[in-house]
């Protein structure tokens, strides 16, 4: 098993098979009574899979439930043994697959600390030398001495991801696990794991999330049924895979992906130009306002519409909502438009694509989502700057005799 | 794969789990530690009864120490199976207890039941101290003479009791009545070892059946380490030190051939 230097992870024709017992002889009795006719069943959760992730890559695993991604991804973690094939994973390994797994409940969290560091990799030294920042991270203060049992599920989960992250690995795996605590912790972790990203680990990570993945991610790869699919760009795996796989997906006329629930819809997404002519195209600086219809087959509560503005290569510049504008109303049936203006636009010049949601109050609910249903451009205006994608209108002094600090 | 970071970072987790076990042995217990002491104090209690008013059976000086007191004789041979029959029973479980680690996480398997051993040896050098005093006490100045065997001997038990506990450990995870057969055994293996009475009571062909059991020659070795303070018999001991490390390579082997499986089959 050769493995370049500047491949970090190697998956070599794996195969996994799991063993679906119809009658299984779990006790001596039943083994001794019926012997060897145990009832099994064959089930390839993987197959013939192969692929690499250079140094410093974050990868991105995707596909359906039982698709394989996490069997994949226990197999990288070596919890699992392949039935044929090899894996390679070069460095310091740690691996996300469930937060606090290793965590005794009536041990203190600080006794938890050391033995969770340990069972991930991490020398007794350097959690000595980590503790606080470990402690801080969670916010479990004063709790640290108490048994984790009499943890809230908040903390216990957010001492496991604390822990985790502190870890410093070469190589990271990652399943499901960034979607953990309040909100605020959750941004928490996701600035830990892009300041990881960036100072150069490797990453490969299992997600459900595909903005997530979109954003996130390098390098994509789609499992389905245990075999590997594709594996390319972001944008385009994530498009070859929600244009085939969900049941609830169509495509629109235009051949743009569409999913949701449809008990409302978007009908139409158009942008209004300052005089409100409806038009393509844009000067950077103007007034720019997004027009979206709706059509609400029933009464739908605490509606949220979101426009999402990408980069033509996919790169997420702004997802503003009506909550985040405290504009979400009890109740909406029918028709109707929900305009959202930006005065002034502060695109540079390029092109960009649309894409609108309507989903619940806590975004986890689609009604109605339309991938990219609407591409515009932005011409050079008042706006001067040109490098980049926005402006974001910041004010320059050059000159004055400030003293040193 | 197994480099020196390796090693290092799993001797570290070896310690703490090993400290896991004694930690949370007996939390939340009111006597807490003093419990490991109480427990074979009140089976010396017992058998002591048993043996000398109920069999009045007698044992005999122990030759050359002149010691004649059957509560340590008992205890000498006592604490060691006691040892090796607490690492078997918890390293047994310990692969089904922690399924949640071994699903969830990456780490040597066979640190599980090693870590219960380990635990139970720490527990088994505090009593095993304990009875050194007591055997000073009264004055048997040779049991310190034959330290060196002692510790010999100890770390034989535990390399027999880890080489059962990894291979039971591993087959109760297929077979969950593993854990409930071996109680039985030990009961069994229990009294057909000369632990609470001396083998001298048996037929001597008896005897020689007996030490087929190669926890007789452990029995035998401890007792004439600690009891008679003379060196224990080259043939017990050796035999002993050969059914050890035999059954550690079984055990190991065992391991090794089933952990694969582990956390497909938890």
């Amino acid at each position: 098993m050769t493995t370049g230097p500047d491949i970090a992870v190697r998956a070599d024709g794996v195969s996994k098979k799991f063993r679906l017992f119809k009658e299984r002889n779990n006790t001596l009795k039943a083994t001794i009574l019926r012997g060897r006719r145990i009832v099994v069943e064959d089930f390839w959760a993987l197959r013939d899979v192969s692929f690499e992730v250079p140094r410093g890559e974050t990868f991105g695993l995707i596909g359906e439930n039982g698709s394989g991604k996490s069997t994949m991804l226990k197999c990288l973690t070596q919890i699992l043994r392949p039935d044929a094939g090899s894996v390679a994973v070069q460095g310091k390994v740690s691996a996300l697959l469930e937060l606090g797994a290793g965590f005794h409940a009536e041990l203190t969290g600080r006794e938890n600390v050391f033995l969770n560091g340990a069972i991930l990799g991490l020398s007794q030294k350097e959690l000595r030398r980590r503790f606080d920042e470990i402690v801080d991270f969670a916010g479990i203060g004063a709790f640290i001495d108490e048994p984790v049992k009499n943890y809230s599920s908040g903390m216990y989960v957010r001492l496991g991801f604390s822990v985790a992250i502190n870890v410093d690995p070469e190589v990271l795996l990652v399943d499901e696990v960034l979607a953990v605590g309040d909100e605020a912790f959750q941004r928490k972790c996701n600035e830990k794991f892009l300041e990881l990203r960036d100072s150069g680990k490797t990453v490969v990570l299992v997600s459900h999330g595909l903005s997530q993945v979109q954003n996130l991610c390098d390098r994509v790869a789609w499992f389905s049924h245990g075999q590997l699919m594709k594996v390319g760009p972001p944008r385009e795996v994530i498009q070859a895979y929600t244009g085939t796989v969900q049941v609830d997906r169509e495509v629109d006329d235009a051949g743009n992906p569409r999913w949701g629930s449809g008990e409302g819809r978007i009908t139409h997404v158009e942008l209004l130009a300052p005089g409100g002519l409806s038009v393509d195209k844009v000067r950077s600086g103007d007034r720019a306002t997004f027009r979206l219809r709706y059509d609400m087959q029933s009464a739908i509560e605490r509606p949220v519409f979101t426009l999402a503005i990408r980069t033509v290569n996919g790169f997420l510049l702004t997802s503003p909502t009506t909550r985040d504008a405290n504009c979400v109303p009890e109740k909406l049936q029918g028709g109707g438009t929900v305009d959202v203006t930006f005065d002034p636009l502060r695109l540079l010049p390029g092109t960009y694509d649309v894409t609108v949601s309507l989903t619940d109050v806590s975004y986890s609910h689609p009604y109605d989502v339309r991938q990219n249903v609407l591409r515009f451009d932005v011409e050079p205006g008042s706006i001067p700057e040109t490098q980049g994608a926005v402006s974001l209108g910041g004010t320059w002094r050059v000159g004055d005799l400030v003293p040193d600090p | 794969m197994t480099t020196l970071a390796t090693y290092r970072s799993s001797r570290e987790l070896f310690a703490n789990l090993t400290l896991r076990e004694l930690r949370s042995k007996y939390k939340r217990s009111f006597l807490g530690w003093a419990w490991s002491t109480v427990n074979p104090l009140a089976n010396m209690l017992v058998y002591t009864i048993v043996f000398k008013y109920f069999f009045h059976a007698r044992l005999g000086p122990g030759e050359p120490s002149g010691l004649d007191v059957y509560s340590l004789w008992l205890l000498s041979a006592m604490l060691p199976w006691n040892f090796f029959q607490n690492s078997v029973m918890t390293a047994i479980s310990s692969l089904v207890n922690n399924s949640n680690l071994i699903k969830k996480t990456y780490f040597p398997r066979d640190l599980l039941p090693a870590a219960n051993v380990a635990a139970g040896l720490v527990s088994h050098a505090i009593e095993m101290g304990l009875l050194l005093v007591a055997l000073l006490a009264f004055g048997n100045y040779r049991a310190l003479e034959e330290l060196p065997f002692v510790v010999l001997l100890v770390f034989l038990t535990a390399l027999f009791g880890l080489g059962f506990g990894l291979m039971l450990s591993v087959l109760n995870v297929y077979f969950r009545d593993i854990q409930h057969f071996v109680t039985i055994l030990f009961m069994v293996w229990f009294y057909m070892t000369p632990i609470i009475y001396p083998i001298a009571f048996l037929h001597s062909r008896l005897q020689t059946i007996m030490k087929i059991n190669p926890m007789t020659d452990m029995a035998l070795s401890f007792q004439a380490t600690l009891y008679d303070g003379t060196h224990p018999g080259w043939i017990e001991l050796s035999y002993f030190a050969l059914a050890a490390i035999a059954l550690f390579v079984v055990g190991r082997s065992v391991f090794n051939r089933l952990e694969g499986g582990l956390a497909e089959e938890l």
